[in-house]
C-alpha cells in the first residue's frame, strides 16, 4: 500500500510474506518462546553465540504481520551483532514503538526498523511489534520463556543496559 | 421472545436509519479523514442526543444524593432515580419494579448472584451448568464460586454453526444440579439461544436459570415474564446508555432469600453494633451512593430504544445480517464463524492468510470499526480453533452502505496482503 501513513509499509509486508532466518538452527546455545496471550500471538527464537557474537539466529511461530515482520527485520539486523549491539537495539527498539523515543532529536541505531514507529499511535498494536524483541532478550538472558503480559510486561521490565 | 419474526422485516421500511442517525453525534465524526463506520456496536454502542441530554439536564438541575436528605433537589433526584427504575421494569416487562437491581453493569450483576445466591444456596458436590459460548464474565465468577465451594461447572457443547446441542444441555442435568447460567445472545459469534425453552426444561427440575442478555437487550424486545427466568443481566452502555450502569433482574421471591453482596449505607434498614437488619428489595443490593446520573441516562435510553421500537430495531439489524452475510458469502477467500440459524447481527469472520489484528488495523485506516481478538471467550476460540477472530457487529443506526464499506474493506485488506 503506498499511503505513507499506513503501518503496512511495502518493506513489513515483504518482510510477513517471506520472512527471513525462518525456521530451525542448528547448534543453538540460546532459546526463548514469547507469547501474547491477549492475541495468541507466539514466536519461538534460536541464538547461537560465539562469545559475544551473535554468530547465528533463526525464529518460529504464528504471529501477525506486525509480529513476523519485526521478527525477521530484527534477526536480519542482530545476525553478526555482538550481544551488548542487540542489547541497545531491543532497548531503542522498545523506546521508539512506546514513543519514548524521538527518532528525529535522538541518537539511535534503529535504521530501516524505524518502520515500524508507526505502532506507537496505535497502542493494542504496540506488543506485536515488541515481542520478537522481548524474546530476544529473554534468550540473551537464557529465559526460557516469555509473555507480553502480566510480570513479564516489557512496557514495565528492565531491558538492555539499565 | 429469542426469534425475530421474519413478518415484520416489511416494519424495517419504517425504520428512518437517516433520521436515526442525525440523533447520534458521534456518527458524524472522521476517523483519519474518512467518514466513520461504527461496527463495534457488540462492545459498545453509541449515545444519541436525549440521553445525553438527560444527562445534562439531571446534572444541571437535578443532582443531589438520594434516599436521605428533605431537601428539595433531594427529593427530586430520588423520584427521578426510582422513575429510572420504574423505566427499566417496564422495558423488560418484570412484574414489580423492586425486581430491578442497579448495577455496575453485566458483570457486576452476575458476580451479585454469585455472592448473593450462590454463595448461600450452592455447596460442595453441587453442580452448575454453563454453556461453552459464555462470555468470562460468566464462567469466571462460577469458577470462584466452585473453588470455594467444592462445587462443578458442566459445559453445555456447541456444533459447527456455534448452536447449542440441546440434546447434551438436557443430558447434563442430574440430582446434583443447582443453576443454569446461560447467555441469550452470543457476542463472539451472534447465536441467539433457545433459552425459554432451555429455562423451562431447568425449572421442570427445580433449578433457576441466569440469563446474562448483554447482547441480547438492545437488539430485541424483552419479556421477563414470558422467558420466565430468574435472573436477567444487560449492562447500559450497550444499549445506547452510559458506562458504568446495568441492571439485574431477578424475580422478587428468589431476590429475598439472598443474601446482600455489599454491606453499607443505603442497604439497611438499622444498624447497631450487636445486629443490622437489612433493606427490603431493591435497596438490599444497592449499598452507598449509586451512579444517580448513569441510572437516569440508561432510563432514557431504554425510553428511546422503546420508541424507536425493539421490533423495528430487530427487523432493520437483521437486513443488515442477512445482507452482509451474503455480501461475504461471496468473497473468496473470506469465512464466516458463527452461521447458526438464529442470529443477531454479529458477523464474525476469519480472512485467509491474515491474522484478525492485522484485517482490524486496516479497516480502522479506512475509518472502519470493528473488534478484533478472542472477545472474552476463549472457551469458543479454542472450539474453532482460532486465537482469535474479526468482528462486525451492527446496531440499528448502521446502514446498508456501512456494510458495503466493510466489504471494500476486507477486499483492501485482501488486496495488501496478496
Amino acid at each position: 500500500m503506498s499511503d505513507p501513513k499506513s503501518l503496512y509499509q511495502e518493506v513489513i509486508l515483504d518482510h510477513n510474506r517471506k520472512p527471513r532466518n525462518f525456521g530451525t538452527l542448528e547448534h543453538a546455545s540460546h532459546k526463548a518462546e514469547g507469547h501474547n496471550p491477549l492475541c495468541g500471538d507466539h514466536i519461538g527464537l534460536a541464538l547461537r553465540l560465539n562469545g559475544d557474537a551473535i554468530e547465528g539466529i533463526a525464529f518460529h511461530g504464528e504471529a501477525c504481520a506486525i509480529c513476523k515482520a519485526s521478527a525477521s527485520m530484527m534477526t536480519a539486523t542482530v545476525k553478526g551483532k555482538t550481544r551488548q549491539d542487540a542489547e541497545t537495539l531491543i532497548r531503542e527498539f522498545r523506546d521508539m514503538a512506546t514513543g519514548k523515543l524521538d527518532l528525529q532529536r535522538q541518537p539511535h541505531h534503529l535504521g530501516r526498523l524505524s518502520v515500524f514507529a508507526g505502532v506507537r499511535d496505535l497502542p493494542v498494536r504496540v506488543k506485536c511489534a515488541i515481542l520478537p524483541w522481548h524474546t530476544l532478550h529473554a534468550a540473551l538472558n537464557s529465559v526460557a520463556s516469555t509473555s507480553t503480559e502480566a510480570d513479564e510486561d516489557p512496557m514495565h521490565a528492565t531491558i538492555g543496559d539499565a | 421472545m429469542s426469534a425475530i419474526p421474519t413478518s415484520l422485516k416489511s416494519l424495517s421500511r419504517a425504520l428512518d436509519v437517516e433520521q436515526i442517525r442525525a440523533d447520534f453525534p458521534i456518527l458524524k465524526l472522521k476517523v483519519g479523514g474518512k467518514p466513520l463506520v461504527y461496527l463495534d456496536n457488540a462492545a459498545s454502542s453509541q449515545m444519541p442526543q436525549p440521553v445525553i441530554d438527560r444527562l445534562v439536564r439531571y446534572q444541571t438541575t437535578q443532582h443531589a444524593n438520594i434516599n436521605r436528605a428533605v431537601h428539595y433537589l433531594s427529593e427530586v433526584a430520588t423520584a427521578e432515580y426510582q422513575e429510572a427504575r420504574c423505566k427499566l421494569a417496564r422495558f423488560i416487562n418484570a412484574r414489580e419494579e423492586r425486581e430491578v437491581i442497579f448495577t455496575s453493569g453485566t458483570t457486576d450483576a452476575i458476580n451479585l448472584v454469585m455472592q448473593g445466591y450462590g454463595r448461600k444456596f450452592i455447596g460442595a458436590g453441587d453442580e452448575i451448568i454453563l454453556t461453552t459460548l459464555e462470555h468470562h464474565s460468566n464462567i469466571v465468577p462460577w469458577q470462584m464460586l466452585c473453588e470455594e465451594k467444592g462445587a462443578k461447572i458442566r459445559v453445555v457443547p456447541i456444533n459447527d454453526a456455534g448452536e447449542l446441542l440441546i440434546d447434551e444441555y438436557e443430558k447434563l442435568f442430574n440430582e446434583h444440579t443447582r443453576f443454569v447460567g446461560v447467555m441469550h445472545v452470543s457476542n463472539a459469534l451472534g447465536t441467539i439461544n433457545p433459552i425459554k425453552s432451555m429455562i423451562a426444561f431447568a425449572h421442570a427440575r427445580g433449578v433457576p436459570v441466569l440469563v446474562d442478555g448483554a447482547q441480547a437487550a438492545p437488539h430485541m424486545p424483552l419479556d421477563v415474564q414470558d422467558l420466565d427466568c430468574d435472573f436477567y443481566a444487560f449492562s447500559g452502555h450497550k444499549v445506547c446508555g452510559p458506562t458504568g450502569i446495568g441492571i439485574l433482574y431477578g424475580k422478587a421471591a428468589l431476590l429475598e432469600k439472598m443474601q446482600p453482596f455489599k454491606g453499607g449505607g443505603d442497604m439497611i434498614l438499622s444498624v447497631t453494633f450487636e445486629k443490622t437488619i437489612y433493606n427490603t428489595i431493591p435497596h438490599k443490593f444497592e449499598a452507598g451512593t449509586p451512579p444517580i446520573a448513569a441510572a437516569i441516562g440508561l432510563g432514557a435510553a431504554v425510553d428511546y430504544l422503546a420508541a424507536t421500537g425493539m421490533e423495528r430495531i430487530a427487523a432493520h439489524e437483521l437486513d443488515l445480517l442477512n445482507y452482509a452475510t451474503e455480501q461475504v458469502n461471496r468473497m473468496p477467500g473470506v469465512r464466516i464463524i458463527g452461521t447458526a440459524e438464529k442470529k443477531a447481527a454479529v458477523l464474525s469472520f476469519a480472512v485467509d492468510g491474515v491474522h484478525p489484528h492485522d484485517v482490524g488495523t486496516l479497516l480502522n485506516e479506512e475509518g472502519i470499526a470493528i473488534r478484533t481478538g478472542h472477545h472474552c471467550a476463549q472457551p469458543v476460540m479454542q472450539r474453532f480453533k482460532v486465537p482469535a477472530t474479526s468482528r462486525a457487529s451492527f446496531a440499528f443506526y448502521n446502514t446498508m452502505a456501512e456494510v458495503d464499506a466493510l466489504v471494500a474493506g476486507i477486499r483492501t485488506v485482501q488486496k495488501v496482503f496478496a
